[in-house]
């Protein structure tokens, strides 16, 4: 009965595994095809004619390594709204962390009137539909003198993003016994040392996990940055919806290629961390 | 040398409807091993961390060496404390984490390595150093973090519960090794337990807490013999206590008036309480004792081993004895019997 209930389990993990790969795999041959329509199972004829008109391979003929020095530095739109992504990604995840960091300490250490009141406060952006707070949000921001540039943008990604690294270091802190601090204190450290050997390889682990969140979050963003970057602020979710609706499916699938891989490269490098045996959310706790 | 003064010291917590430690004055020796001694929440472990800085009190003064040490942080004071679970750092091996308090210091990596490698020795765990925490059983545990504390050369030595997580084989081993270091070290030693068997064992004197009270600071032996009060008598497993008035250098009792020969007599209240162990309380079949003898039936008699304890009943009053085994005259329930309070033995507390 029980190594049956194990082979079902199996089952179903590949079961999964195929129906979230085999879309994956048709959006690659489509981004290196050219007119793949209905009838048919492949496509006739491969081609990289989507990856030269959003001008990351230079057209044949040109395809040495000083043609795409010389592409790329043309500033193409893809390669702009990657760096903006990315650069807009990486602030935003630092400034949550840094300020969630004492927020989810005092969550997970303290009980203190009001408590779940604040958590429920804090968690309402993941509850609200977007559209609801940014509009209104859109005419301060505008009073403000935030709409239409990169800072408002960054300024409206922290508010999606604060629910996610706010609970997920408050799991952290739950089971976190700051007692080692005091120990480190009384060895000696000050406070500093103290924070940078004994808190921080504590908390680490979780830390990864809430900034993977934070940048998964950020980077996936198009309702806030739309509204708020007025269209001058390009990412690229921005970017890939844009070519999706000029309906040209291998340009499509050529831009979320390039959305996908940085998600798929973070998820890689970082699954250790996520995975149940690590410490991520267990702080000192199971140590 | 480092002389401990805690003065009138205070400390409450919002979530406490009294002080957690309400106006405790002690003064501990340079080289003593002072028990904090109180059942749990009595707020011993809340002093120790005032001692370290972890809390401030809210009022009243701690001072070493005729130094506050109320505005000097936390790593200044040379005050170390080994918290009740150990607390070893987990990322850090043994060699690391003894080796802990010279690295903040700054001393060179040669030294701390010898350093290390010595007190490892002191606690008996020579080859152990290149070991995890999570490896190392409760024990062991202890015993790294005793070295950790003990290898900056602390002027004060903090030890929290430190035998109430281990086994009751390890515990007497352990017991020992704190006594022995602490004599060759001679460094002064607090350490807080609530177990009254341990502080008698290990202590030079005990600081007994209530309620964030103290009761009182003394040797162990005086608080068999001299107790303080009712209180500092019950929990040293007195249970013999006998109201009475004072009468001429006498003290006149419902059971008859006693010879008292204590040297506090001109400190007691009119009305004061008397007490004795139950092991200095004398029985015979007939009246053969000069003083303080007093006719009594008794109710009960346990044979425990090396000890025969007796219930007595004197005029509605019921008193516990206690005797050797050995050699005992016949007694047996319902005897009358005569009970003899040596003068020299019992002790007159005010109320």
């Amino acid at each position: 009965m029980n190594n049956n209930l194990k082979k079902i389990n199996i089952y179903a993990i590949y079961l999964g595994a195929i129906i979230l790969i085999l879309p994956l795999i048709a959006f690659f041959i489509n981004a290196f095809s050219f007119r793949w329509f209905y009838p048919q199972v492949i496509p006739k004829e491969l081609s990289l004619q989507a990856w030269v008109r959003l001008k990351l391979i230079p057209k044949s003929g040109q395809r040495t390594f000083e043609g795409f020095i010389e592409l790329w530095a043309s500033n193409p739109a893809v390669i702009k709204a990657l760096l903006n992504s990315l650069s807009i990604g990486f602030l935003v995840t630092i400034v949550s962390i840094i300020i969630a960091l004492p927020a989810a300490r005092v969550l997970g250490l303290l009980n203190f009137r009001f408590k779940k009141l604040i958590i429920f406060i804090m968690v309402s952006p993941t509850i609200l539909p977007p559209i609801a707070f940014v509009l209104g949000l859109n005419i301060n921001f505008i009073s403000w003198g935030f709409s239409g540039n990169y800072f408002g943008v960054c300024l409206v990604h922290l508010v999606p993003i604060m629910p996610y690294v706010v609970l997920t270091m408050t799991g952290i802190f739950a089971n976190y016994n700051p007692d080692f601090e005091h120990q480190a204190r009384t060895l000696g450290a000050n406070k500093t040392r103290t924070f940078l050997l004994i808190t921080l390889p504590a908390i680490a682990p979780g830390m990864v996990v809430a900034a993977l969140f934070a940048f998964l979050v950020s980077w996936s963003q198009y309702l806030l940055t739309f509204l708020i970057g007025a269209g001058k602020v390009m990412t690229l979710p921005l970017l890939v919806f844009s070519t999706a609706s000029s309906g040209n499916p291998a340009l499509t699938a050529a831009i979320s290629i390039i959305f996908i891989f940085p998600a798929i490269l973070i998820l890689f490098f970082t699954s250790k961390f996520v995975s149940g045996e690590s410490g991520a959310t267990s702080g000192f706790g199971k140590i | 040398m480092s002389k401990l003064t805690i003065k009138n010291l205070i400390k409450s917590f919002p979530s406490m409807d009294r002080p957690a430690v309400n106006n405790v004055n002690l003064d501990i020796e340079s080289g003593e091993l002072v028990a904090f001694l109180g059942p749990s929440g009595c707020g011993k472990t809340t002093i120790l961390k005032m001692i370290t800085g972890l809390f401030q009190p809210d009022s009243g003064d701690i001072i070493l060496d005729e130094q506050s040490l109320l505005k000097i942080p936390t790593e200044k004071r040379g005050v170390v404390m080994v918290f009740q679970n150990y607390l070893l750092f987990p990322y850090m091996n043994v060699n690391e984490n003894v080796g802990f308090a010279l690295k903040m210091k700054g001393v060179d990596k040669n030294i701390i390595d010898q350093k290390v490698k010595e007190m490892l020795e002191l606690v008996k765990l020579p080859d152990i150093g290149l070991r995890k925490p999570k490896q190392l059983s409760g024990g062991q545990q202890q015993r790294v973090a005793l070295a950790r504390a003990l290898i900056s050369n602390p002027r004060i030595l903090l030890l929290d519960e430190p035998l109430s997580n281990l086994d009751a084989h390890l515990r007497d081993e352990m017991r020992d090794l704190i006594v022995t270091i602490q004599q060759k070290l001679k460094v002064t030693t607090i350490f807080v337990t609530h177990d009254q068997e341990e502080a008698v064992l290990l202590a030079d004197k005990i600081a007994l807490i209530f309620d964030g009270e103290l009761q009182n600071f003394t040797s162990p032996k005086n608080y068999y013999e001299k107790p303080k009060n009712i209180k500092a008598a019950k929990f040293f497993g007195g249970v013999n206590f006998i109201n009475a008035k004072k009468d001429n250098h006498n003290l006149s009792t419902n059971i008859g008036t006693v010879h008292y020969k204590g040297e506090n007599y001109t400190d007691l209240n009119e009305d004061n309480i008397i007490t004795i162990r139950p092991e200095n309380i004398k029985l015979s079949k007939n009246n053969d004792f000069n003083d303080n003898s007093f006719k009594g039936l008794i109710k009960s008699v346990i044979f425990s081993g090396t000890h025969t304890r007796y219930k007595i009943i004197v005029n509605d009053l019921e008193l516990e004895c206690s005797l050797q085994s050995v050699g005992l005259q016949d007694i047996k329930t319902d005897d009358t019997i005569y009970v003899h309070l040596p003068s020299n033995k019992i002790w007159a507390m005010n109320e």
